[in-house]
């Protein structure tokens, strides 16, 4: 006990200066030029199989007894996902790509002792047919500016000294020893960052008004209720560089004078619950959270409390609600959070992503980091790229870039040979942005002025086997199940979509029934209570603008030109095709397949249910799809 | 452990775990505002939320009966019934939607007959449905027991619950 208490007062860091020496005494135990293999730990690569990876590195390292010689790392995200588990050896930073434990052995043997490097486990560029061996010569990362994201494939995000080493804690230094809450937020206003977790709403005025809001108790929040799907850029930050949001979350706190926060984090993110709570302990062990942060008086602590699985609760007072342990329903917002919000006193709250941009604008300056982006929109901005596209990861690119550098350049393009149909931005609240649209500036404005929104940076790629009413549908039986159900425009009115929306992918639907979902649109954003409901009938009214020969087609042809809705589409043999190799028959669930060894067979449509098994097994291309 | 739907059976099983959910309860003491926390740890422990124990937090925690059953309720990560040994979840976020992913949920009513919320009759299957696990590279990504499996089709499906008895 007395060990452990002596331990933690060494740790302990009293004041500016010595958090100086602190990274100086790290730097100078360091040695740079020693191999490092990283190992990126994240979700997606775990999911890939990187902890057998890395327990295979660390029982080769041990086999081999070369634990002085070489150091083993599990980082966070760089964003790759599409190519896990990433191994990066470092300082040369040669690139291997879907690692699997048994190619262990021979990467030490040849890229750490013997200094080759291992051919097969590189990237090849499917543009260029060309073989990439270090980092940084991915066009993947090429094209990208990792402002934020960056530091996750340096640091350890279990380990507070390598996050201190890369120059972390120094903007909490910078504020705490020269700058005053109203230059805090000068700063922060100057830099012209917009809120990065949906609304783009300007991050220096939100925190003017919890600054000006007179209480003596205040509450700094981190939205990292991350439900938008395919978005996972928040879970990357929390997961892989807690202390960039820590950082932040304190700056906030000491701007506004708060002197609790919260992370409020999706249970579905174990891992990013993890991280955070060992970076707050940590932090908590080096004086940097807690009482009297490095010696400056001040005090803050950050508490993390878990979803419950509510797509809603990423509204400002859906989310304080339930921060207070109630259901998650939005409250009228006649008065803004900044002033009345959490137990009703003045909480600022923003996305990770918005926090942890704020340690680099107080570091480098509203000037520099004003100068990245469009006049709207500063700074960079994290989008998850997925769906059909080649590259499937987190791009990290300044406001600005077109959507077809990200897409095509960055991305990839369309895996399969398959063609481009439209990119949904937004999530649930965003639109769909067909072709046409593909060299528009990406920031928030130029989004909103086609019908889609920024959002929390998720784009979805769709090729041309997406049926569009089929994902309007999706979207609207996904807020069906989200809506909170508290007022009627949205409880009522996305119903009443999802019918049509369902009725039309059955060739049930009426001419009549597009100006119908064009109304409860209207009713929608100018009825409901919360911007959940507001921007309900985004999905259907961007994919109605851009894509309306689609509805049309399902309603006067009673055809789904992609082949995905269920009742319009019919599932055939094509005789001079099959070769009776019997795939499909096992694959039926239904017996609907018969037919002979060698012979081609044939499908009775009575039976056929159209789950398309037939279809994914055949290797011939003999089932056909109409 | 076998877990059936009969009532005393399950009452046997909350009471030989009363010393584990009151430790539970009382590490959140004072704390009100934690109640989605601390009934997230009782599900954890006990794969559902059991009636008695809501009661118990009711009473410990001093929260009205009816706001901890509203709460419950409205959060898709609580349960009330109890769950099967092995625990599917199907992602339906976006990404896994346009490779597929609805047609494993299809797959899981056709071949075991359960629906998402869902658990078989011999409790080997209970079947979940997610937003968006943000594997979106690894998609239709399918979670049993906590482990991930990637690019699922229904015949991959297959082959992976083959393995879960």
């Amino acid at each position: 006990m007395v060990e452990q208490v002596r331990k933690l007062l060494e740790k302990r860091v009293e004041s500016p200066a010595e958090l100086e020496n602190l990274r100086q005494s790290i730097a100078g135990k360091r040695d740079t030029s020693r191999t490092c293999i990283s190992v990126c730990g994240g979700t997606a690569c775990r999911a890939a199989g990187a902890e057998a990876v890395v327990d295979a590195f660390v029982d080769e390292i041990e086999r081999r007894e070369l634990q002085v010689q070489v150091e083993m790392k599990e980082t966070g995200c760089p964003g790759f996902c599409e190519r896990g588990p990433l191994v990066v050896i470092r300082p040369s930073k040669i690139f291997y790509q879907q690692v699997k434990p048994e190619d262990v052995p021979e990467i030490i043997a040849e890229t750490v002792l013997g200094g080759r490097v291992v051919d097969r486990l590189l990237y090849v560029d499917p543009s260029t047919q060309e073989k990439v061996t270090y980092e940084p010569d991915v066009p993947f990362y090429k094209k990208q500016t990792q402002n934020i994201l960056g530091a996750n494939r340096e640091i350890d995000p279990t380990n507070i000294e390598d996050y201190i080493a890369s120059g972390g804690y120094s903007a909490l230094s910078k504020v705490l020893t020269g700058m005053k809450p109203q230059e805090i937020v000068d700063e922060v206003k100057k830099s012209g960052l917009r809120g990065r977790g949906g609304g783009g709403f300007p991050t220096g005025k939100k925190w003017q008004s919890c600054l000006d809001a007179e209480s003596n108790i205040k509450y700094v929040i981190c939205n990292a209720d991350e439900g938008d799907p395919g978005a996972f850029q928040d879970r990357a930050l929390l997961e892989g560089n807690p202390h960039s949001v820590l950082e932040g979350m304190i700056i906030g706190a000491f701007a506004i004078g708060s002197h609790q926060g919260y992370i409020y984090v999706r249970n579905e993110y174990p891992l990013a619950v993890k991280h955070a709570r060992i970076a707050i302990e940590q932090a908590m062990d080096y004086g940097l959270l807690g009482e009297n942060i490095l010696g400056s008086g001040f005090d803050f602590t950050v508490t993390i409390i878990r979803g419950g699985g509510a797509f809603v609760c990423g509204e400002s007072s859906a989310l304080m609600a339930s921060l207070e342990g109630k259901i998650g329903e939005p409250k009228a917002k006649y008065v803004h959070m900044s002033e009345k919000g959490l137990w009703d006193s003045p909480s600022l709250l923003n996305n990770v992503k918005t926090w942890a941009n704020v340690p680099l604008i107080i570091n480098k300056g509203a000037d520099w980091y004003s100068k990245i982006g469009t006049a709207g929109s500063k700074g960079t901005m994290i989008f998850s790229l997925v769906g059909n596209i080649k590259n499937t990861g987190l791009v990290e690119v300044p406001m600005g870039i077109t959507l077809r550098e990200m897409i095509f350049d960055i991305g990839g393009g369309i895996p399969n040979g398959k063609k481009f149909k439209a990119v949904q931005t937004g999530g649930p609240s965003g639109g769909c942005i067909p072709e046409k649209f593909l060299d528009t500036p990406v920031d928030f404005d130029e989004l909103t002025k086609l019908g889609s929104m920024m959002g929390s940076g998720g784009m979805i790629v769709m090729d041309e086997d997406t049926c569009m009413v089929d994902v309007a549908k999706y979207f609207i039986e996904f807020l069906k199940g989200e809506s909170c159900g508290k007022c009627t425009p949205c409880r009522e009115g996305i119903n009443r979509m999802s019918e049509i929306l369902s009725r039309i992918t059955q060739g049930k639907g009426k001419p009549e029934d597009l100006d119908t979902l064009e109304d409860l649109a209207g009713i929608l954003s100018a009825g409901a209570l919360c911007a959940l409901g507001q921007t309900a009938a985004n999905p259907v009214m961007s994919t109605l603008k851009y894509f309306r020969d689609e509805y049309i087609a399902h309603i006067e042809q009673k055809k789904c030109p992609a082949g995905v809705c269920r009742e319009l589409i019919q599932y055939s043999i094509d005789p001079e095709q099959c070769v009776g190799c019997l795939r499909c028959l096992r694959a039926c669930p239904t017996g609907a397949i018969t037919g002979e060894k060698k012979e081609p067979h044939t499908l009775n449509q009575g039976l056929c249910i159209k789950c398309g098994a037939c279809y994914d097994v055949c290797k011939f291309n003999a089932v056909v799809r109409q | 452990m076998e877990l059936t739907l009969d009532f005393p059976k399950v009452k046997e099983i909350v009471e030989s775990y009363t010393e584990k959910v009151d430790s539970l309860i009382d590490s959140y003491a004072g704390n009100k505002e934690q109640l989605i926390s601390l009934l997230q740890d009782i599900q954890a422990e006990f794969n559902y939320l059991p009636q008695d124990v809501l009661v118990k937090i009711s009473q410990k925690l001093d929260i009205p009966l009816s706001q901890v059953f509203s709460v419950v309720t409205f959060f898709r990560a609580f349960t009330l019934k109890p769950r099967g040994r092995h625990v599917v979840t199907v992602c339906l976020g976006t990404a896994c939607h346009v490779k597929g992913g609805s047609r494993l949920v299809e797959k899981m009513e056709r071949d075991y007959g359960i629906k998402p919320g869902e658990t078989t009759e011999d409790m080997r299957f209970s079947l979940e449905t997610v937003n968006c696990l943000g594997c979106c590279a690894l998609g239709p990504v399918v979670v049993v027991d906590g482990k991930y499996q990637s690019k699922v089709n229904p015949d991959k499906l297959d082959r992976v619950l083959r393995g879960y008895k």
